[in-house]
């Protein structure tokens, strides 16, 4: 560069760009169409948005709030809740952080940066056809995968190879360690829709965060406020919570329920055990019978007993827990953790009457005499009736009579059940396929190879099943025939050869009643020498009198109570699969309803 | 005669952010200068404690608005110390360009800006016009002109799109030529020679006593730049000269300023060239609402257009800093210089001295 030189004429240097354009541009007299990239006003797809309320939490100048819209409502089965972004434009900042972590991806930046009005108020808006843009401008900035803010695959999670798991009955998924639980609740944005959806309402983001910051006597602290069984629900809860899981829209789910799992698997014993029984009170006075020890009988036990009364739980097998002693089989929920529960339930307090039948060793008649309030847990342990040709044949099982005899052989409670080198499970639900994956298991340990098919009306993506029961069987060599129907069980020489299927065109009715239609040209037929049916199950009510069976009131196989789970007699309550079911998490919220409902009306007798 | 009390800013064409001075002259000459910080009421230091890693980034732009990046990136450097991380190749040459870039647009901004205290004022229009220029440049790559919030720790947020390195490339073509004017239209001017030579000495002695650096002491002699010094990111396979002189005066000193904005220019097209492939961010673990910093404390430090800018970091593993502080590269000439280096000087030559030593009120009214 050349070396500056006092220039007399240097000041006219400017003259020439006079007339020249000037590089800036009166916006906005003028129009200036902002870069690709700007970051201008937001916009929100109305539909899209579930309220997660994450923009707001990121937001570095508290510019976003989260407002409840009227005319919405808190949706836990879409997994929406009722709020929705509202943006002070005197406060943002316009760093788009909240467009990067948006977890539906709804939350845009347009290209509209242009506003004006005397009114401050207009520049606090929500963002919607009604907002300053009319939500409908050019999109301006974009996420991206380097500038998204979420984590959006799951920490994988160990388990046995198929190989391996399908010849024992040894749980296979090993469980988080320290590090990968911590790394998986760091995905989490404590958004609180999994509460709004889990039947219990657990207090899911706040025990994932107590993982997080690795304080487990908090996080152990949060399952039992609302669930006295999370070793079991850690295990095979059916996870409602991970369906609508926020970061599940764009990613996987967070997993809530192996984190669980990690709390009650880690937490010191002696720590774990100090905050279950600290929730013990003294102060009720009531005394309450339960009759089945299953989950909503073990968590209305539970919740009662917090609340300080007196509570017998009557159970007829041997052994507490219902259906996940005698339904759930091993590899899925060992022994050991549903008794690492039921032994804190029964250490608060809780007097466990086992082998003892209401109806035959007690009348319930007796218990109302002898309790203040009585509380009906017994469940759906019935087997239903297939009721084609050839299904009174012996070596048709069904799943609620096989399955207790499989657990009891795997704790040496019974011989091995018999099961044949080539099997047909009818049905498509999680119990079916516990069944079907038992079947693997015995056949391998008795013939080394094995041979199960499961048929089902419906279809193979709309199996009622969890996903992950339908992938993890096929890995063990379940084969699935999804939408046919049984149509009858050929038996020849008096063994069962065959099962004879139709082609299921529909399951139900227009008024979405169970009513299955068959195309009976199209057929199929699946050798097998043994039939397992695991079409549902049944209620039994023999042990109750006909005087309060008539009292009560009846909805299908199930009894009616209102919210809190009262039948229409006000001592007896009941809960769980004759109310209510699918399955154990629902069980646990219905105990602890009626837990709270026991309470009150016992109050109330004072 | 009886000495005067005037106030110098916090608002005045010659202050660079809300800063003031309070002078005591005899005359026209200040007798003593107190500089009065506090009218920002910024705070933050304190403020970056109580936001997570990932919002401060949109804080600390606002440390020295007229070169943002400074900040943003420093900070990253800071916490990818502490974690640990080694940031894709890529986004260490997009850092280097969006640096050298912020650089030239406040020298602009500075050598123009000299126009407001000696009555030039086609130079700061044209500073601020070709300025401008380079703020589309920042609204292509980063979505805005003057709070990028671009550089993050573990890289940068968006890659930088091939038509628009072709585009900076044009942009330094034309501001090479308009440089030509620049110097023709400001360091030729005789009441420029006039005003500055001479102005606003800076004695070696004091330089180092206050532990000024950048511009300050490059123009004693010294060649120090954090950027040889210490290179960070990619300074150290770029060729570039530092430039320095010998004698301190407010004329050296702005022209320091305007002689480094080729180097800049120099360094941005070897960087555009060399660029590699690849990813331009790795992440901490979690989404960022959930990020944390190991445990630890650092100080991380890189060459702003005014000196040695430095943050030092102390986590304590939370998913906020426990402490934040920041070095701003002006502090010794904005507080002790301007106690301590005014007296002496005319009224006039108050504004001249801010400009020339490069104050920038927020950084160190922080």
């Amino acid at each position: 560069m050349k070396e500056p030189k006092i220039n007399l004429l240097s000041p006219l240097k400017g003259v020439k760009y006079l007339f020249k354009k000037p590089v800036t541009l009166n916006v906005p007299k003028e129009e200036r169409e902002a870069a690709d990239r700007y970051r201008g006003f937001h916009t929100n797809d109305w539909e899209t948005c579930i309220g997660c309320g994450s923009c707001s939490e990121i937001c570095p100048t508290s510019a976003i709030s989260m407002e409840k819209v009227p005319g919405l409502e808190i949706d836990p089965v879409e997994g929406k809740t009722d709020e929705r972004p509202v943006i002070d434009y005197g406060r943002c900042c316009w760093c788009a952080f909240c467009v990067d972590i948006c977890t539906t991806g709804s939350l845009k930046m347009s290209k509209d940066y242009v506003f004006i009005d005397p009114n401050p108020d207009k520049f606090i808006y929500i963002p919607d056809e009604e907002g300053i843009n009319h939500n409908q401008p050019e999109e301006g900035y974009q996420r991206n995968e380097e500038t998204d803010l979420l984590e959006l695959e799951r920490r994988p999670m160990e388990q046995a190879p198929a190989e391996e798991r399908k010849s024992s009955f040894m749980e296979y998924v090993k469980g988080f360690s320290k590090e990968e639980a911590m790394r998986e609740a760091a995905r989490c944005v404590e958004c609180g829709i999994c509460t709004n959806t889990c039947p219990a309402h657990m207090n899911i983001p706040e025990y994932i965060n107590a993982v997080f910051e690795d304080d487990l006597k908090e996080a152990s602290d949060y399952l039992y406020k609302t669930n006295p069984l999370p070793a079991v629900c850690g295990r095979v809860c059916t996870h409602k919570c991970e369906d609508v899981c926020s970061i599940a829209h764009r990613g996987e789910a967070v997993s809530i329920r192996w984190l669980k799992r990690y709390i009650v698997d880690n937490t010191p014993d002696k720590t774990y055990e100090d905050v279950v029984m600290s929730t013990v009170s003294r102060k009720g006075e009531g005394k309450v019978a339960i009759v089945g020890a299953g989950p909503a009988g073990l968590a209305a036990a539970y919740y009662l007993r917090t609340l300080g009364h007196a509570v017998t739980v009557y159970e007829e097998k041997p052994l507490p827990g219902g259906v996940m002693r005698y339904g759930i089989p091993r590899y899925r929920l060992p022994d050991e953790a549903l008794d690492k529960d039921v032994s804190l339930i029964e250490k608060t307090g809780v007097e466990l009457l086992t082998g003892t039948r209401v109806g035959r060793d007690i009348t319930l008649e007796e218990l109302h005499e002898k309790y203040d309030a009585v509380f009906l847990s017994t469940g759906f342990m019935d087997p239903r009736d297939l009721g084609v040709p050839g299904s009174e044949h012996a070596d048709v099982i069904n799943a609620m009579d096989f399955l207790p005899r499989v657990t009891d052989y795997i704790r040496g409670a019974g011989k091995q059940p018999d099961v044949h080198e080539h099997a047909v499970v009818i049905g498509g639900g999680n119990v079916a396929y516990d069944v079907a994956r038992s079947v693997v298991r015995l056949q391998m340990e008795r013939y080394g190879q094995s041979d199960v098919k499961v048929c089902a009306l419906e279809c193979v993506k709309e199996l009622p099943a969890d996903l992950e029961e339908v992938e993890e069987g096929s890995e063990e060599g379940v084969k699935v025939y999804g939408g046919w129907g049984p149509k009858e069980i050929i038996i020849e020489d008096g063994k069962i050869v065959r099962l004879d299927l139709v082609k299921c065109l529909s399951i139900f009715d227009e008024n979405g009643r169970f009513s299955p239609d068959f195309d009976e040209e199209l057929t199929l037929s699946i050798e097998g020498s043994q039939v397992f049916v695991s079409i549902g199950q049944a209620p039994d009510y023999r042990y109750l009198p006909e005087s309060i069976q008539n009292q009560l009131e009846f909805k299908g196989p199930r009894i009616r109570v209102d919210e809190g789970g009262r039948t229409s007699l006000e001592w007896l309550f009941a809960g769980g699969d004759i109310v209510k079911g699918p399955d154990i998490i629902t069980a646990v919220a219905n105990g602890h309803e009626a837990a709270k409902s026991i309470d009150a009306y016992l109050e109330s007798k004072k | 005669m009886k000495e005067v009390k005037l106030f110098h800013g916090p608002n005045h064409p010659g202050m660079h952010g809300n800063f003031s001075v309070h002078l005591t002259v005899d005359g026209d000459t200040v007798v003593s200068a107190r500089p009065n910080p506090g009218m920002l009421h910024r705070g933050f230091e304190k403020l970056m404690e109580r936001r997570s890693w990932i919002q401060n980034i949109a804080l600390i732009p606002r440390i020295c608005v007229p070169e943002p990046d400074i900040n943003e990136a420093v900070y990253s450097m800071g916490v990818e110390a502490l974690a640990g991380m080694e940031i894709p190749e890529r986004a260490k040459y997009i850092r280097v360009i969006v640096l050298e870039i912020a650089r030239i647009m406040i020298h602009l901004m500075s050598v123009g800006g000299i126009g407001g205290p000696t009555g030039l004022y086609t130079a700061p229009n044209w500073g601020i016009a070709d300025r401008d220029l380079f703020l589309d440049i920042f609204e292509k790559l980063t979505g805005h002109r003057i709070y990028h919030m671009y550089i993050v720790p573990g890289g940068v947020r968006q890659d930088i799109p091939a038509d628009l390195l072709k585009e900076i490339e044009e942009k330094l073509d034309n501001l090479e030529k308009r440089l030509v004017e620049y110097r023709e239209l400001i360091f030729d001017h005789p009441i420029i020679h006039k005003r500055l030579k001479g102005t606003a000495p800076l004695p070696k002695e004091l330089a180092l006593a206050w532990g000024i650096t950048g511009i300050g002491i490059r123009s004693n002699g010294f060649d120090y730049d954090i950027r040889k010094y210490d290179p960070y990111l990619v300074y150290d396979k770029l060729s570039f000269d530092v430039p320095v002189c010998d004698e301190s005066d407010a004329y050296s000193r702005l022209m320091l300023k305007f002689r480094e904005i080729p180097q800049s220019m120099r360094i941005i097209r070897q960087a555009i060239a060399d660029m590699p492939a690849g990813k331009v961010r790795i992440k901490l673990p979690g989404n960022a609402l959930k990020w944390k910093v190991p445990k630890g404390a650092v100080y991380s430090r890189l060459e702003s257009s005014r000196g040695e800018y430095g943050y030092y970091m102390v986590s304590d593993g939370g998913l906020t800093p426990y402490r934040v502080h920041v070095r701003g590269a002006s502090y010794p000439q904005g507080l002790y210089g301007v106690e301590a280096g005014l007296p002496g000087t005319r009224l006039e030559d108050v504004a001249v001295w801010l400009d020339t030593m490069g104050v920038c009120a927020p950084e160190f009214d922080r």
